[in-house]
């Protein structure tokens, strides 16, 4: 494949547009939870009129939205090609600083401790032992240097390296044939995806970044990252992985974050 | 057959000029607030002018009307070419017509007194917005899927090219919306026609 370089006045463009998205996240993470987001939704911006004069009942566009949010899971699993790579680019195009990113600010970034560390591994495997970080090492590593796309619309270009996710996941012994792969962190953040896309030869559990261990601002002591979903389906600091039938949502899917979240 | 029944504007243009209105004023409030989230240039849209309430929202929004202009626009396309009317109400155009009738509105002497006829400038206007929408649901889709959509993605010269594109194409068509709405106070008969036909 091959990819177009982006212009110089691009590259600098995108080191101006990452000092906003880092300024940006800052002010997003401000924001409480926001689970009747809706309810404030209607009365704000254009449709204000309609609720007014109660032509519209809130609760049921609420749903009528994360009906059609459901709809676009389903269209997102359909276009989604097992087989399509993400773009991969050159080392010398990798964002630095790359950005962090949390629905916390800096300094409340978990510090894992390495020796205690164990990845539980739950569901419909026929493996359950708790994984050391050393095991994890241990197994055949690859990386990879791609595009990190935010739902907030800013993207960054990163370097990350561990193993094939879809090696773990035979290694475990999974159930391929499941619906979901369910994620716990440290961090208290919680996500899922889908089969096709945990299979996906992209979707990394990842040990390092930048070719060194991966430091606590990205996940300490290991992530999962896939480029072909957007930055929230991409979780942290993971402690325990489950295979599961039974659709387990996510930290911001669960306030209205759209659950494939693909790109 | 417009002529027969004095009819200015067919029952399917005027349906679908409806629910596309609705459609691109969900879409571009609802973007408004997609793109404060992380503003690709110096300035942020005002809170009160956005829907969505949060991010989320918006993109819940922006994701459910995306359907609706979609579906529609086929709808609105499929009608225009199967019925003739593209080619009879917008063809011909030349850059001279079009030159003619902006130095004739300049004047005050473009004819409005048959609203069925388009004049060169309503033509190029109409052909351009028609354009713009389809550059929108393209860039939007490498956007949204821009793993999924590399050919297009790269056409457009990859995902960050794609969010300026999409931002561009949303302020020309925000752009003709503006002119569209003025020209429809200077001719309010237009705006009768467009909702009862006549």
């Amino acid at each position: 494949m091959i990819i177009k370089k982006p212009s110089r006045r691009l590259a600098i463009d995108g080191d101006a547009l990452l000092k906003d998205a880092l300024k940006d996240i800052g002010h997003h993470i401000e924001q409480p939870l926001r689970r009747a987001f809706l309810q404030r939704s209607l009365t704000l911006g254009g449709l204000s009129l309609l609720s007014g004069c109660a032509i519209v009942d809130e609760s049921s566009v609420e749903n009528a939205l994360m009906k059609v949010s459901r709809f676009n899971d389903k269209v997102q699993g359909w276009l989604f090609d097992p087989k399509r790579l993400a773009p991969t680019y050159p080392d010398s195009m990798i964002t630095r600083p790359f950005p962090f990113n949390a629905y916390y600010d800096e300094d409340e970034i978990r510090e894992v401790d390495e020796e205690s560390y164990r990845l539980e591994v739950s569901g419909m495997v026929a493996d359950k032992h708790a994984w050391t970080l050393a095991e994890l090492r241990a197994m055949p590593q690859t990386d990879q240097v791609t595009r990190h796309i935010c739902v907030e619309g800013w993207s960054a270009i990163g370097k990350w390296g561990g193993v094939p996710f879809a090696s773990f996941l035979r290694k475990v012994g999974a159930d391929l044939s499941a619906k979901y792969v369910g994620f716990k962190c440290a961090d208290d953040y919680y996500t899922s995806i889908d089969m096709p896309t945990a299979l996906h030869p992209q979707t990394l559990l990842t040990l390092t970044y930048d070719s060194q261990p991966l430091p606590p601002r990205y996940g300490f002591p290991m992530k999962l990252r896939m480029p072909t979903k957007l930055g929230y389906k991409n979780p942290k600091h993971i402690q325990a992985i489950f295979v599961t039938n039974t659709y387990p949502g996510g930290y911001w899917e669960d306030q209205g974050y759209n659950w494939f979240g693909g790109s | 057959m417009d002529n027969d029944t004095g009819l200015i504007h067919p029952l399917w243009v005027r349906v679908t000029h409806w629910i596309n209105a609705v459609a691109v004023v969900i879409l571009v409030t609802s973007g408004w607030k997609i793109y404060d989230a992380s503003p690709l240039f110096g300035f942020r849209f005002p809170e009160n002018i956005t829907l969505g309430g949060w991010l989320g929202g918006a993109i819940q929004w922006h994701f459910a009307a995306m359907w609706l202009l979609f579906a529609n626009g086929l709808v609105y396309l499929a009608c225009n070419v199967i019925s003739g009317r593209l080619r009879s109400k917008f063809f011909p155009l030349s850059p001279r017509a079009v030159l003619a009738d902006v130095l004739a509105a300049v004047k005050g002497q473009l004819s409005h007194a048959d609203l069925r006829h388009y004049n060169a400038v309503q033509r190029t206007a109409y052909l351009f917005v028609m354009l713009d929408s389809v550059l929108l649901v393209l860039s939007g889709l490498v956007l949204w899927k821009s793993v999924q959509f590399p050919v297009l993605r790269e056409l457009l010269g990859g995902y960050e090219a794609a969010r300026r594109v999409h931002f561009l194409a949303m302020a020309a068509m925000v752009a003709f919306a503006g002119v569209h709405l003025l020209m429809v106070a200077l001719v309010p008969r237009t705006l009768l026609a467009m909702v009862r036909g006549r």
